[in-house]
């Protein structure tokens, strides 16, 4: 994996690892809410490509975020 | 708008300049009395000298001041109070119900003679070439006491003794007297003109807390002394705060800057550009030349004091290093050619364009400094908004407190700190986690430690034996020194325990915070995990210690909490943040005076910088971008389409322009280079760059990778303000010209317009009326507002028109304060037998940061280099010592410095300041960062130390390419 996808993937990883310790039943939501918040475009469609790309090393919150933020409104 | 408006010298009575003589006190209760047939009432406690000046009547006085407790010892400010047997002392006779006193008889006019006639025999008369002509107490109260002559004289055979001849009147030498003191670099002591009246000693200890200075010796034999027999100032505990030289009333603690220039003729208020205290200062000029600056006795950060940085270490101001004028190059590989302002604003300008028609319009972007003015700020985002097109601005709090932001935003409702300074005065318990206030802080330190020395009770958490753990009167009750990284762990235990053991304060909690989350929150903290005996091995912290601190917080009345960037800068940095705000709710602590969580910032302006709106992800005021109607209001205003979606971060920046997509960056005031981790991460971003706009005082490290240099000026030579660590906006004032021909905001403006903006600014309290036009906690700020109060603390609108020095006094900013869940995740960067010891990093007290200003003064005296705390026992085994050059290496690289041994960190950890550039200690640091807000993780490192010879490789090689690339073609003529 690319350095700087790496990176992303421990970014998000490190985002759903709080998440995934918060209480109810809206873990994948905030994470989806806090990569919509804080992450430019182009890091989130890196982070999407990746996704598509097999989306290895990402945890499993991340991949239902991702899949949430695509959703079409 | 005036440019110079002094307080005090206009008119406002609460800004006189008047000392009182002895300390205000705060008693409810009134007492009345008469002075000089003039009826006044005054709290109980307040001295006589105190009331008599309430009522513009001065008594003469030598050895009180009305920022420390009166002495006694001169008696010059004798009175006669009727019924009463003598002339008492009025500096310590506390006023009582009916007291009749006279300030001025004759018997009190022939004592007060002869008391001066007593002191000025033993003072040299060379008051005409004395450094205080004018500015002397001793020669004021001789005028005033109406002293004409001096019957005391030296007899012929040498008998009488004083201190001040070097020869008596045979030739032999005086055994009295001493010779000056020139060891500080910034004032001098010169013991023949003490009067020993016990100001600067009484200075020291109640003011500073320092306990530098003693008094030696005996009635005629007694002497002010520094540190131990045969300490110099310098060798001496002394930390150069300036406030016994503040406190002399005569020539003997003297600024060497005025025995160099003479005495100042006028007097500007502005404000510290340093630290996050914010203190208030009087600029004190002659023509356009700063004679000195002293701590403005109305400011309410500083309440009259200071530190050596802002007191003394200004002269960077005009260090020949500063650059001047506006340098380009096509690469940085050329030598800078010097150009005029508009052939530099064009060509920045044409690149930028040329890289946006390239690559797109968020190829670029701009990083915002935290020591420039709020209104400076507030336009480089505007720029980066609304001409540049993009969100791509953030600034170096991004580097220090955006955990804080985002920590207290999601707990409170607001990003910032609860309370203000003055609030320490009213707390019981105080918890210290992650900060070194006596170096980063140090007049916050010194109020703190006052406090303290009352008997209020200490916590710290730290991983280094820092100053305040055991210093001059002064002990924590708890020191827990755990290792770094574990703050979440420690912090998620001090819970435990006050949840187990019963200690919270329901009743706060079910008023004031979500019951639910609190119910889930306590079901949490409660497991047997989180408990101080089940985190012991991984914390290193003694569990009883952290219980019995954790009761002490709990029980131990009014609780507050300090904290710094050994909290923020870490991986988990807003879940420790968050975990304060737990703990502060937990037990109560929220919403009145003594109590509050309390981040200490870092740079100056680091609050301003970002209520200003430097953020990708926020507008002024802490809007999200994606807000339609916040955008609207500054659409409508600036008549420009912002983009809804957030921008990059400063490290996101780096990333995307080692990828390709990020081409073009303008920093003002911040050198990314030396302050940000993982330098080499930081080059290579910068080096894939086609143009880098440096703006900044000196050619600093991020300008060896710049295409353009636009000199930056000091604060002393703009208008503007700043906002310190406890939301309080202070105005900074113009005392001088920019050297280099704009100020910042100038700068600003000359780009942005190069760029298309049409900006037609010609004040920054224009751009301020910006802000309260569009910011609504900041709807009530102006500068008439700022003349008339001096400082106001944000939020300032309609609901709180006076300012909020204290938030959340009737229920949290969000409504219901939050409970967070905060699970211990270890840091990914781990010791293990490649690097087996923990780095941590911190600052001392004469240095700033990157250094780029403290280094151009006479600081250096203080902190020549960085250097490498070990333990003994690390050191040992590594056959290092003292002094011992060491390599110091973690994944990301390495370098070399020399050696400090000490138990003051644990075995274990390592520890090292960054305030030179050869060290760069950032080549060590690695890119890992908070999880929330990508604040870089500088407190936990794993490295190796051993022996070697000197700099390393890195280190030479980076020392060749910075000279390389400062070179500056000679003018063409
Ligand atoms: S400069 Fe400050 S620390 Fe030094 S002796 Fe004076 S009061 Fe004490
Ligand atoms: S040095 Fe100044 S303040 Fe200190 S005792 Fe002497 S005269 Fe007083
Ligand atoms: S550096 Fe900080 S504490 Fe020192 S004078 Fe400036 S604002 Fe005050
Ligand atoms: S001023 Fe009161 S005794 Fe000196």
């Amino acid at each position: 994996m690319p350095a700087d996808v790496q990176k992303l993937v421990r970014m998000a990883n490190q985002i759903a690892t709080f998440f995934d310790t918060q209480p109810g039943d809206t873990q994948a939501a905030e994470v989806a809410a806090h990569l919509k918040s804080f992450w430019e475009p182009r890091m989130l469609q890196a982070l999407y490509a990746h996704v598509d790309a097999g989306g290895a090393g990402l945890s499993p919150l991340v991949l239902q975020a991702v899949g949430r933020l695509r959703e079409p409104v | 708008m005036k440019d110079f408006i002094i307080p005090g010298l206009d008119g406002a009575p609460a800004f006189s300049d008047r000392d009182y003589g002895t300390p205000e006190r705060h008693s409810q209760k009134m007492v009345t009395l008469t002075i000089d047939g003039f009826e006044v009432s005054v709290p109980e406690g307040t001295s006589v000298m105190r009331a008599s000046n309430t009522l513009g009547i001065t008594i003469p006085k030598l050895c009180a001041t009305d920022n420390m407790e009166a002495w006694g010892s001169c008696r010059l400010c004798a009175v006669e109070i009727e019924g009463r047997r003598g002339t008492p002392a009025s500096c310590t006779t506390p006023v009582t119900p009916g007291m009749v006193v006279h300030t001025q008889t004759a018997k009190l006019q022939k004592l007060r003679k002869g008391v001066m006639e007593l002191y000025i025999s033993d003072h040299p008369l060379d008051c005409l070439t004395c450094a205080a002509n004018g500015d002397c107490e001793l020669q004021d109260m001789a005028g005033a006491v109406g002293l004409r002559d001096v019957r005391y004289e030296a007899p012929a055979d040498g008998g009488f003794q004083n201190h001040f001849l070097r020869k008596d009147a045979s030739g032999a030498p005086n055994p009295e007297w001493l010779p000056k003191d020139d060891s500080n670099p910034y004032f001098t002591y010169d013991p023949a003109k003490c009067i020993v009246c016990s100001r600067c000693v009484r200075a020291c200890e109640e003011v500073q807390g320092t306990f530098a200075l003693t008094i030696e010796g005996r009635g005629f034999d007694s002497r002010v002394s520094a540190g131990m027999a045969g300490d110099t100032f310098l060798s001496s505990d002394c930390v150069s705060c300036g406030a016994c030289v503040q406190a002399c009333p005569t020539a003997t603690l003297q600024e060497k800057s005025v025995i160099e220039l003479g005495t100042p003729d006028r007097k500007v208020v502005t404000t510290c550009a340093y630290c996050g205290v914010g203190c208030s200062f009087e600029a004190e000029m002659k023509g356009d030349t700063v004679v000195r600056m002293t701590p403005w006795k109305h400011g309410k950060a500083n309440r009259g004091h200071s530190c050596v940085k802002g007191r003394f270490a200004w002269g960077y101001a005009t260090h020949k290093d500063r650059i001047l004028d506006p340098m380009i190059r096509e690469s940085i590989n050329d030598p800078w050619e010097v150009v005029t302002w508009d052939e530099a604003i064009t060509f920045a300008a044409t690149k930028l364009r040329g890289i946006q028609a390239k690559y797109g319009v968020r190829a670029i972007g701009g990083i915002t400094s935290s020591r420039c003015t709020n209104e400076e700020t507030f336009l480089v985002q505007k720029m980066i908004r609304s001409v540049f097109g993009n969100n791509n601005t953030d600034t170096c709090a991004r580097v220090c407190h955006s955990p804080t932001g985002y920590g207290l935003g999601r707990a409170f409702g607001t990003s910032a700190g609860t309370q203000d300074f003055d609030s320490v005065e009213h707390t019981d318990v105080v918890i210290v986690i992650g900060a070194n206030p006596t170096d980063g802080h140090p007049v916050f330190a010194s109020r703190l430690k006052k406090r303290l020395r009352q008997g209020a009770k200490l916590i710290v958490i730290d991983p280094r034996r820092i100053d305040l753990v055991r210093s001059a009167h002064i002990e924590a009750s708890h020191h827990l020194p755990l290792r770094p990284g574990t703050n979440v762990a420690v912090v998620t235990a001090l819970a435990h325990v006050i949840v187990t053991e019963g200690l919270y304060n329901e009743a706060f909690i079910r008023e004031r915070c979500d019951w639910d989350e609190f119910l889930h929150y306590a079901e949490f903290v409660s497991q047997g995990r989180h408990s101080p005996e089940a985190i012991a091995l991984l914390t290193g912290v003694d569990p009883q210690e952290l219980r019995a601190a954790a009761r002490l917080f709990a029980r131990g009345g009014n609780g507050a909490i300090y904290y710094g960037l050994g909290v923020t800068e870490h991986s988990q940095g807003s879940t420790t943040v968050m975990g304060i705000a737990n703990l502060a709710m937990l037990t109560g602590n929220i919403g009145r005076p003594g109590v509050g969580v309390n981040p200490l910032r870092g740079q100056n302006n680091v609050q301003g910088s970002c209520d200003m709106g430097s953020f990708p992800h926020e507008l002024p005021g802490y809007r999200h971008v994606s807000q339609d109607t916040t955008r609207e209001i500054f659409e409508k205003l600036w008549g420009a389409v912002l983009d809804k979606e957030p921008g990059l971060r400063i490290p996101n920046m780096l990333d995307a322009a080692v990828e390709g997509t990020f081409k073009g960056l303008y920093v003002q005031g911040e050198d990314i280079l030396q302050s940000d981790p993982d330098t080499k991460h930081v080059s290579a971003g910068l080096a894939a760059m086609e143009c880098v706009i440096v703006q900044d005082l000196f050619l600093n490290e991020t300008a060896n990778y710049a295409h353009v240099f636009l000199p930056g000026s000091t604060f002393l030579e703009k208008d503007g303000t700043f906002t310190n660590a406890e939301r309080r906006i202070n105005r900074v004032r113009r005392v001088m010209m920019p050297k280099n021909g704009y100020a910042d905001w100038e700068v600003t403006m000359l780009l942005a317009n190069a760029m298309g903006a049409g900006w037609t600014y010609t004040h920054p309290s224009q751009v301020m009326d910006e802000i309260a036009a569009t910011t609504p906690t900041f709807a009530g700020v102006s500068y008439e507002f700022l003349e008339e109060k001096g400082s106001v603390q944000w939020p300032c609108n309609e609901l709180h028109p006076e300012g909020t020095p204290i938030m959340h006094v009737d229920g949290f900013v969000r409504g219901k304060g939050r409970f967070i869940v905060t699970e211990y995740v270890a840091t990914e960067e781990r010791t293990g037998p490649r690097f087996p010891l923990l780095l941590t990093t911190g600052r001392i007290l004469s240095q700033y940061n990157v250094g780029a200003q403290t280094r151009r003064t006479d600081n250096v005296a203080w902190h020549a280099e960085d250097r490498l705390e070990i333990h003994p026992h690390d050191a040992e085994v590594r056959g290092i010592k003292e002094g011992d050059w060491v390599r110091l290496a973690s994944r990301a690289g390495e370098t070399s410095l020399r050696a400090l041994i000490t138990d003051r960190v644990s075995p274990g950890v390592v520890y090292t300041t960054f305030h030179h550039p050869d060290t760069q200690a950032n080549v060590i640091t690695t890119d890992f960062s908070d999880w929330a807000t990508n604040c870089p993780e500088y407190k936990v490192t794993a490295v190796q130390v051993a022996l070697t010879n000197g700099p390393s490789d890195w280190q030479v090689d980076y020392g060749r390419q910075a000279d390389l690339s400062r070179r500056i073609l000679p003018a063409a003529e």
